[in-house]
């Protein structure tokens, strides 16, 4: 399996592919993954332009470890194919779907991501997808969707299509979210896959958008889609965990490791019942608290 | 690749540079205006001359106006003026023709 | 000859000027010197009227003459109309080789090419010059060498007699009969009158120049009639919106809102923040979001700044409202708040002199604990370029700059590492006007690096693990990983000017810009 499938992905930045001055040094801002976009952000008449920067971008420009994953126009438009050699040949982490609704869709750019990656002797499998879903069917197709392709490591909710699809609209409560958001955390958790949320456009409502991010949070996503650096802190400061649970982590890690060792299934931590299954999301929390740069201890 | 009318990419935005694509006189002709020529113009010319090779541009005329953009970006823009020049958009020469 | 910042002064340059080479930012200590006194026109009878009726009647009266020195101050910064309108009036009397003296000239100024082409104005003697006059000075159109020197530096230039002005035009919001000066009042206010002080105290003739007369006596003065030859009231001395132009709006770009926590975190974790610290801070959007944040911070803890001197905005006197800081020494003031502040309890007006001069018993800017800048270059050596831009011309002012890097303990310069494509952390800066023995902390968005100078300042750093540490070596190789080496300005073999260090010593000379060749 592809190490990166499970990698830590709490904000990841839309960048408009064909403005250099966003491109150019992006992970100053530390977000996990920037998105370098070739679809909506891009003018229909420098579609071709913004590929040549991508591809120049991702060949040249140290992104100092933080994830590219390129969205490329939609699989209705003739754009898509060549949007994926570019991003393969440029060596691009992940290819981001527009507007997802079938299995059938991640299917098709698998197979062209597969023959490209061949095409330009890029290690097969290298290349990782994921799908943004954007309608009522695509939210419907969520389960088969996760379980398109062993190169999607996730699913991300696009509010605004999806909305409109709804017939309604963005109200900054969330209500309008609510099952689509249910449906993908579940069916992504289902499959074994990331499941990631929507933009929150609103710029200058920071409490705002503190709320929506602690939401889905705690709804079990993995990170959120954002349009603004100024955005990047907030997530990741939601996303570290408290000193409570890392102490938890460690002694329940530490206690799996030595019990394992010993035999023993069932015991307790703290007075609460501990087995197997917290093993995983103990190593997860630890795994964040470092990636948060609160964790200083030697797991 | 032969250059046989005008082609324009890029912006006057920061970070960015414009290049301006015509036939030559029989040579590659560069003509830039840029605020860190001091600095970075023969670096620049560099990155136009070997990009114009790489794609096998041998007779025209290129205008680069420069606005502090990095050669990854010269590189695209003057890319991305050869391909509008000759029409091409779809099967293109990635890592061949088109590299670093 | 090469001097402490390593820079090659040519002794032609050496003997024109009859100065030395900066040889380290103390050298002048405890040198003793003769200030040089002013020409004194007493007034016993009590019938002499002090007003005139033009500038050229002023001009006539004060002896005006080719070859003469004229002083200006630079309140009304973008908006001011006395330079312009004096040397109009210069220029049709048809004097020739006049030097002007200002504490700073900008793109108001740009009506003076002609002048400075037609060899009216043959001398420039400024903190610093923007838009046209630099482009004047850079492409060799000034037919005498310019001299840039800090604000505290024309002080001593001008105490010490290396520099005499024989007439001095202090514009003035408000002025009486008798030339009591304040800088409110009136229409064009501007606050505080702190760089006149010096011409009021050393010129041989000075002229109060002002749109709004008001009932003797204007008092308490900023300057004070005892000092005033002449008083000259005129339409306009200042456009009003191109005064008070404002600090940045409080800003919402997170790379300078970083560069601004890096900037706190260095203050809070180093030893002079404590109550009572003293503090001096710029204008750039970063700076004004540090000491915001760093407001906040003092709140949580307690503590109490003792002064914040130099230039003013509404930030420090909020602060001051909130009684965060004990008094504000103002000498210069960016909006209105500030403007309008100056007659609290608290907020004083400061000359210059006080604030910056190296050559009086002690300025302001010793008892400086931190002081925060910008700059256009910082180089590996820690020397600051704020005047000479990338592309070899002239387009920026020292201000307060050198004076108040080399008074505070901790010198602090924030600075993106990249302008556009020019790496401002470099091997060598193109003019060097701050050295670098006056810097101690560089901040970047790349990181933050420590003059190795201060190993105490790094200690304190290190341990509270609060910002990115990097070498200076590191910053500038980042920055020429990502733009690729630079070559230097290729520039003529012409000097047109000189960078001033505050002592009188030559730091830097800037030469005559080329155009570029491949």
């Amino acid at each position: 399996m592809n190490p990166n499938m499970k990698r830590l992905r709490r904000t990841m930045m839309f960048l408009n592919c064909q403005k250099p001055g966003l491109i150019k040094d992006p992970y100053i801002y530390k977000p996990d993954s920037i998105m370098l976009d070739l679809e909506d952000a891009v003018a229909e008449k420098e579609k071709d332009a913004a590929r040549y920067s991508l591809y120049h971008a991702l060949q040249e420009i140290d992104y100092r470890g933080v994830e590219r994953v390129v969205r490329i126009n939609g699989l209705d438009t003739d754009m898509w194919q060549e949007d994926v050699r570019a991003s393969v040949a440029g060596g691009a982490d992940a290819i981001r779907i527009p507007k997802t609704e079938t299995a059938q869709d991640v299917k098709r750019v698998e197979a062209v991501v597969e023959a490209v990656e061949a095409e330009f002797g890029v290690v097969p499998g290298r290349t990782l997808i994921m799908a943004a879903i954007e309608s009522a069917k695509g939210v419907m197709h969520a389960m088969e969707i996760c379980e398109a392709s062993p190169r999607l490591f996730g699913i991300a909710l696009s509010g605004g299509d999806y909305t409109k699809d709804l017939q309604t609209n963005i109200s900054g409560t969330g209500v309008e979210l609510m099952g689509a958001r249910q449906l993908m955390i579940i069916a992504a958790r289902a499959a074994g896959v990331q499941c990631f949320d929507t933009v929150y456009t609103n710029l200058n409502d920071m409490e705002g958008f503190r709320k929506d991010v602690e939401t889905i949070h705690q709804m079990g996503f993995d990170g959120k889609s954002i349009i603004n650096p100024r955005q990047i802190a907030v997530v990741h400061e939601i996303y570290t965990p408290t000193p409570k649970d890392i102490i938890f982590a460690e002694k329940v890690v530490r206690e799996i490791d030595d019990k394992k060792a010993k035999g023993i299934g069932v015991f307790t931590v703290d007075g609460k019942m501990i087995d197997i299954a917290f093993y995983d999301g103990a190593k997860r929390t630890i795994e964040l608290a470092k990636a948060s740069g609160v964790y200083k201890g030697e797991l | 690749m032969v250059i046989e009318k005008t082609s324009v990419a890029g912006t006057l935005e920061s970070s960015d540079c414009m290049v301006t694509l015509e036939p030559g006189n029989g040579s590659v002709e560069l003509e830039l205006e840029s605020p860190v020529i001091h600095q970075f113009g023969h670096q620049i010319r560099k990155v136009v001359l070997d990009t114009l090779e790489h794609l096998d541009v041998k007779d025209a005329k290129i205008r680069i106006v420069d606005k502090g953009a990095l050669d990854c970006t010269i590189k695209a823009r003057v890319e991305c003026a050869v391909f509008r020049n000759v029409g091409k958009v779809r099967g293109l020469p990635w890592g061949g023709a088109i590299r670093k | 000859m090469i001097n402490a910042v390593g820079r090659d002064i040519p002794d032609e340059i050496l003997a024109r000027t009859g100065k030395e080479v900066f040889q380290g930012n103390n050298y002048k200590e405890g040198v003793e010197y003769h200030k040089q006194g002013p020409i004194v026109k007493p007034v016993l009878d009590h019938n002499t009227s002090k007003m005139v009726g033009s500038i050229r009647e002023a001009l006539e009266k004060c002896g005006a003459h080719d070859g003469m020195t004229l002083g200006f101050h630079h309140h009304f910064r973008e908006g001011d109309l006395v330079v312009n309108m004096v040397m109009k009036e210069v220029h049709d009397m048809g004097f020739k080789d006049v030097t002007i003296c200002a504490s700073s000239l900008g793109k108001a100024h740009d009506a003076l090419l002609p002048y400075i082409e037609d060899g009216t104005i043959t001398g420039i003697e400024s903190s610093g010059v923007r838009g046209k006059i630099g482009e004047a000075i850079s492409t060799g159109k000034l037919k005498g060498l310019a001299i840039m020197r800090s604000h505290g530096g024309r002080v001593r230039a001008i105490q010490s007699g290396e520099t005499t002005i024989d007439i001095s035009f202090i514009g003035a919001p408000t002025c009486d009969d008798y030339g009591n000066c304040k800088g409110i009042g009136g229409k064009s206010d501007c606050g505080v009158l702190s760089y006149s002080f010096v011409d009021g105290q050393h010129a041989n003739k000075v002229v109060a120049v002002t749109d709004c007369l008001v009932p003797f006596p204007n008092y308490p003065a900023d300057i004070a009639m005892t000092r005033v030859d002449y008083v000259c009231v005129v339409d306009a001395i200042g456009v009003p919106e191109k005064i008070a132009t404002g600090a940045a709006k409080p800003t919402t770009d997170t790379r300078k809102l970083m560069m601004a926590d890096y900037c706190t975190q260095v203050v809070i974790n180093t030893p002079y923040f404590k109550d009572g610290f003293s503090y001096q801070t710029g204008v750039g959007g970063a700076s004004i979001a540090s000491a915001a944040s760093l407001a906040e911070i003092m709140k949580e803890r307690g503590i109490k700044m003792g002064f914040a001197v130099g230039g003013m905005s509404k930030g420090m006197v909020d602060m001051l409202d909130q009684g965060l800081v004990g008094k504000l020494l103002d000498t210069q003031d960016f909006d209105l708040f500030a403007v309008n502040s100056v007659q609290r309890p608290n907020h004083h007006r400061i000359s210059a002199g006080a604030y910056a001069n190296p050559f009086n018993k002690g300025a302001f800017v010793n008892k400086l604990d931190y002081v925060v800048l910008a700059a256009l270059e910082v180089d590996t050596h820690f020397n600051c370029n704020v005047v000479v831009g990338s592309d070899g011309r002239i387009t920026g002012a020292q201000g307060g700059h050198p004076d108040a890097a080399q008074g505070a303990k901790c010198t602090i310069v924030i600075c993106p590492l990249l302008q556009g494509r020019i790496p401002a952390i470099c091997t060598d800066v193109t003019t060097v006007t701050t050295p670098g023995e006056s810097i101690d902390v560089v901040v970047t968005d790349y990181g933050v690096a420590v003059n190795p100078a201060r190993q105490d300042l790094l200690e304190c750093l290190q341990k509270a693990d609060c910002v990115p540490l990097k070498t200076i070596e590191e910053l500038r190789d980042i920055a020429y990983a990502i733009t690729g080496e630079p070559e230097p300005v290729q520039f003529g073999d012409r000097i047109v000017g000189i960078i001033e260090a505050r002592d009188g010593t030559i730091m830097d000379v800037v030469r005559e810009i080329k155009e570029f060749e491949f």
